[in-house]
């Protein structure tokens, strides 16, 4: 039971791996099934529709970032584990869960907004750009999430208790 | 589940860019002749051969559409709501020809428009073996059989499988989880209902008949809608005024032809808005009913250049493209 403070903390870094890394695969997993359905009649659409795709893929890059940073703070990765507290362990994992829930939901929303874009991109080619703002809306929040447990992560560092 | 067909449609988005536009009808409509029209739409990619006659390359299209959906869809039989007619009318066909021993050629609607064999039908009615039959058609089936050899009375045999056939779709939209299927099986049984009043007043039919042959939905109360057409056609009319089929009154007291021009359209309008769907069974089959539309207006025209009639007549019976 000593060492639940470290528990909780890699907890945190693993929930936000895991939920936007989730969120993330299931979102270019949808938008991937849109752009090989528009590739398969007009393969001149490779490029726009492959930029669509990639566009949920963020937050799993984000949940990736965070987790380093956590697990890089608890010395995981340098093998020079800290002994830290439960109540800094727990605050590891609240820094973490902005970009874990936030990644995961906004992935699969922006999947949406870029699968119904993929549409729009193939019947209007010309109008690609305007595709790319809506679903790109989206990534706004999950942008937002991972600012905030950037900032609660750097904080929880220099933490003493 | 709506995440089961974005690649299906994805490509169906793709496809809709080759559909025939209004403004395409519009210059099918003033081609010179009929064989201008074929290069028209051979122009669109249409497989239209110099000199193919109407049927032939209508039946190209037709078969085009579903073996790009069956490309799509693991299971068809989401779609045998649009398919349940034909089987219905192969039923009439092959009770009808019980009677009726002479040859004829092209009475049974294609295999592969049809959920049942129409070989396996023709053969259920001519040794009588209704077990051959889903179970559905099978009381269906004898009841026909039954009214046509003892009465001989062909416009009943046709009521009971006309009300058979739409109770069948109906049913199979209502089950659908596809909203647009529901609404397919609810708008075909209304406007064949309004038909059926109609036809029924102008021959001064009985209550008992209107019962018999109108089917039950939700946008239209049957028994009043039969008081009506007992009545007048202004009862008719009356009734309908009341319901979500007032836009159809001015059609309807034009011609039975401008009826049938404002059903299709009026099933048009309805899907339209899977144009905007990225995600559900919905744009496929929205895709299908437009290529119907389609293919039948297509039709409308040929017909039209082939027995050289005004293009004004034509134009009338022009529906609604989808796109």
């Amino acid at each position: 039971m000593e060492n639940l403070g470290l528990f909780f903390a890699i907890l945190g870094a693993a929930l936000a791996a895991l939920l936007a890394g989730a969120g993330s695969a299931k979102g270019t997993g949808m938008t991937g099934q849109a752009a090989a359905g528009v590739v398969t009649d007009d393969p001149s659409q490779f490029g726009h529709v492959l930029v669509l795709q990639l566009l949920p893929g963020t937050q799993g890059i984000y949940g990736l970032l965070v987790a380093f940073i956590a697990l890089q703070n608890l010395g995981v990765i340098s093998g020079n584990i800290q002994d830290i507290s439960l109540l800094k362990g727990l605050s590891y994992l609240a820094a973490c869960l902005p970009i874990a829930i936030v990644g995961y939901i906004s992935a699969i929303n922006q999947a949406k907004t870029a699968v119904a874009s993929i549409a729009l991109a193939a019947k209007r080619p010309d109008q690609f750009g305007k595709s790319m703002i809506f679903p790109s809306m989206v990534e706004t929040y999950a942008i937002l999430a991972l600012l905030i447990s950037f900032l609660a992560l750097n904080g929880v560092s220099s933490l003493t208790f | 589940m709506s995440e089961e067909y974005i690649y299906a449609v994805a490509r169906i988005r793709g496809k809709e860019l080759s559909l025939l536009n209004g403004q395409f009808m519009d210059s099918l409509i003033a081609a010179k002749n009929y064989q201008e029209c074929l290069r028209l739409l051979s122009d669109h990619g249409w497989d239209a051969g110099e000199g193919d006659a109407p049927e032939v390359l209508l039946k190209k299209e037709r078969d085009k559409t579903w073996q790009f959906i069956s490309e799509l869809v693991p299971d068809m039989s989401v779609f045998d709501v649009f398919l349940y007619a034909n089987d219905y009318h192969n039923l009439k066909a092959a009770v009808k020809q019980v009677v009726d021993t002479s040859e004829h050629t092209g009475i049974y609607a294609e295999k592969d428009q049809c959920t049942i064999d129409p070989k396996q039908i023709q053969k259920a009615i001519q040794d009588r073996d209704y077990q051959l039959l889903p179970e559905d058609m099978q009381a269906v089936a004898k009841e026909a059989l039954d009214v046509l050899l003892h009465t001989g009375d062909g416009q009943l045999c046709d009521v009971i499988i006309d009300k058979a056939a739409l109770e069948k779709i109906y049913e199979s939209g209502k089950k659908s989880k596809s909203d647009i299927m529901k609404l397919y099986g609810e708008l075909t049984v209304a406007s064949a209902d309004i038909k059926t009043a109609i036809r029924a007043c102008r021959t001064g039919k009985d209550k008992q008949f209107l019962e018999r042959a109108l089917v039950k939905c939700e946008s239209l109360d049957i028994s009043r809608l039969a008081d009506a057409a007992v009545d007048s056609l202004d009862s008719i009319y009356e009734y309908l005024e009341r319901t979500s089929y007032s836009d159809a009154i001015p059609e309807i007291k034009k011609s039975p032809s401008a009826f049938e021009r404002w059903c299709d359209n009026r099933i048009i309008e309805s899907i339209r808005p899977q144009i905007h769907n990225p995600f559900t069974i919905g744009p496929l089959a929205a895709y299908i009913l437009a290529r119907e539309n389609e293919i039948k207006t297509v039709r409308i025209i040929l017909s039209g250049k082939i027995n050289d009639l005004a293009e004004e007549s034509v134009r009338e019976r022009v529906r609604e493209m989808y796109v």
